[in-house]
């Protein structure tokens, strides 16, 4: 347009007026919560100025702590692909508990197709099957844990979508039922090493490599994609979305199906990383999965969140635990601070957007 | 008669043991718009329903371009030609006024990629701005999210939505119920539109002025049933008359045998 203070009919607008993205908030709070970690290095007596951020000791080549930074984002990495997927699911007006007992079960599955038949010249004292499942190319067990995902997701998604039960039951239940399977796989037993290939998958800074290339799809997905646009109009107005001829239940079912099958994913490269599997791994990851999320803006109510949000929730997220860790705060109230101020960003959300309403 | 565009034969719907609507026989002719009028729970949301396919009818026929239809849901009536504005403004919340206006018929590149197929914002910014043009809808900006608009910026917007696609037959809820005066006069330039244009509406309102100065035929429902059916532009009609069918104080002659 050739003036665009003007709108349609010529009705006047102010472009300055318009909102900021709601991602530049999360960005500014990541920078502020940097800062006052950085500011709690100086001041608290017992830490002797040692710098959160920068490396003050050279140790490394740049000016940055790189040893603080690789463990923040590769910790974030594996939760953050687990949050890719719940993100989308969150925006379609849903919630997914079921993702870190996923996350066990998937792993164990996965491993199962992945182990090698010598360890150091001895037999595997871990082999789950026979003779036949060891030494399999890298695609098997990736594939067999991809489709585990899918399956499971898409239980889910047909008793959210079909059985109209709230998503919350449908995958609490879940949760447990993946749990159950991930126990029951080897009755408790850990699966343990894989072949060299599925090791590489999870190999050093892997994780983030993943994260950072899913992170790319899923955006381009979320924002310029119909599934995106679909996604975002289920969780905005069902109804709308039912009557503008959206077959929502499809969605919901692919939504499920494609927030299992990240966690899937996350589960293979965490047992690839770790070089085994074991049943309770992925503990909590489903809350802190919902809770990068909430944190990086996406509302709880459906229909508003985004994929940059997220990232930058997770990265929120990673800051947050380092730094209390990095100020020694013990490990208990580390859990107590971290509900703290996840109820505090949905809170401040909340705030935010009763404001925006009542503005216009 | 071959111009007729939307005829309905016996159509009746029963909520279990209520009868919201019974033996309704409706015609309407292209080009032409009609009016229904009725009290609360007269039976014309109920007589929407059946012909949009939101709901699935109890009995009678439905006959929509000459030929019988049933419709499964609102996508196949759209799909047939009928664009509605229901009295529950069918809006994304969340999303701008482009993406509203062309929610499930978005306008895509990349279709090879299937649900992934890629969004074409520009082709889809341009027609919205073409069609709001066209409806003489005013709206500030459109890239605003409709959480932010005030109710007859809405309204307007999904009545743009419904007139920026040419259909065969515009069915309109109430649309002005929760306007204001202006955004009234907005909703009725764009039903003056539609006429100039050929094209036929059945628009449901409580509003007697409205219907008297947009409209060329009257249906009254009452409890389920057509009780008149009023040529305003021939015969000799005042608002008072219409109030008399609504209340029951009046019947048309030929619906006499049927009506309580």
């Amino acid at each position: 347009m050739a003036n665009t203070s003007r709108g349609t009919g010529g009705l006047a607008f102010d472009p300055k007026k318009r909102s900021l993205p709601s991602e530049l908030n999360i960005f500014i709070a990541l920078i502020l919560i940097v800062l006052i970690f950085e500011a709690l290095g100086q001041i608290l007596p017992y830490m002797n100025n040692q710098s959160f951020l920068f490396d003050t000791r050279d140790r490394f080549d740049s000016i940055f702590n790189e040893a603080r930074l690789r463990i923040i984002i590769l910790q974030v990495s594996i939760i953050g692909i687990i949050a890719l997927g719940v993100t989308q699911v969150i925006i379609s007006g849903g919630i997914d508990l079921s993702s870190g007992p996923l996350v066990g079960a998937t792993a164990m599955i996965a491993m199962s197709f992945a182990q090698t038949e010598l360890v150091n010249g001895n037999p595997n004292p871990k082999a789950v099957f026979g003779e036949w499942a060891f030494d399999l190319p890298v695609l098997i067990p990736v594939v067999v844990g991809l489709a585990f995902g899918a399956f499971i997701g898409s239980v889910n998604g047909m008793l959210i979508a079909f059985t109209r039960i709230p998503p919350f039951i449908a995958t609490l239940g879940m949760f447990l039922i993946c749990r159950g399977i991930a126990q029951a796989w080897t009755r408790g037993k850990p699966v343990s090493f894989p072949t060299d290939s599925f090791a590489f998958i999870g190999k050093g800074m892997m994780p983030v490599a993943w994260f950072i290339g899913l992170a790319f799809i899923l955006h381009f997905i979320m924002r310029y994609t119909v599934y995106g646009k679909h996604t975002y109009a289920i969780g905005s107005n069902e109804d709308a979305a039912r009557m503008s001829g959206i077959n929502v239940e499809r969605h919901k079912v692919m939504v499920y199906m494609i927030a299992s099958m990240l966690a899937a994913f996350a589960a293979i490269i965490l047992s690839s990383k770790n070089l085994t599997a074991q049943s309770g791994m992925g503990i909590f990851y489903e809350l802190y999965a919902i809770a990068m999320a909430v944190i990086g803006g996406v509302s709880l109510t459906g229909g508003r969140g985004s994929i940059i949000g997220t990232v930058l929730g997770a990265m929120v997220f990673g800051v947050i635990q380092s730094g209390f860790t990095y100020i020694k705060l013990d490990a208990f109230f580390q859990l107590m601070a971290m509900g703290t101020i996840i109820i505090s960003a949905v809170v401040l959300d909340k705030v935010r957007q009763e404001r925006a309403t009542k503005r216009s | 008669m071959s111009d007729i565009i939307l005829e309905t034969k016996g159509l009746t719907k029963h909520y279990g043991g209520v009868h919201a609507l019974e033996d309704a026989n409706f015609t309407l002719r292209d080009g032409e718009h009609v009016a229904i009028m009725g009290d609360n729970g007269a039976g014309k949301s109920t007589f929407v329903r059946q012909i949009t396919g939101v709901e699935q009818r109890t009995s009678g026929t439905i006959i929509f371009g000459g030929k019988e239809v049933n419709f499964k849901g609102p996508i196949q009536a759209r799909e047939a030609g009928i664009e509605t504005v229901f009295q529950t403004l069918a809006l994304a919340d969340h999303l701008d006024v482009p993406d509203n206006i062309f929610l499930g018929r978005e306008i895509t590149k990349w279709n090879w990629l299937g649900p992934f197929r890629r969004l074409d914002y520009k082709a889809m910014r341009d027609e919205t701005l073409a069609a709001l043009e066209k409806t003489a809808v005013k709206i500030p900006n459109i890239n605003n999210v409709i959480q932010n608009m005030s109710g007859g910026q809405r309204q307007c917007v999904a009545i743009a939505r419904t007139a920026s696609f040419h259909s065969r037959l515009t069915i309109m809820d109430e649309p002005t119920a929760a306007l204001g005066v202006q955004e009234t006069e907005q909703v009725e330039n764009i039903i003056r539109n539609l006429k100039k244009a050929g094209e036929p509406l059945i628009l449901v309102s409580h509003n007697m002025r409205q219907v008297f100065d947009l409209v060329d035929r009257i249906v009254v429902f009452r409890r389920g049933r057509i009780c008149a059916n009023l040529d305003i532009k021939k015969d000799k009609i005042t608002g008072e008359d219409v109030v008399g069918y609504i209340t029951g104080a009046k019947t048309g002659d030929e619906y006499m045998e049927t009506a309580l």
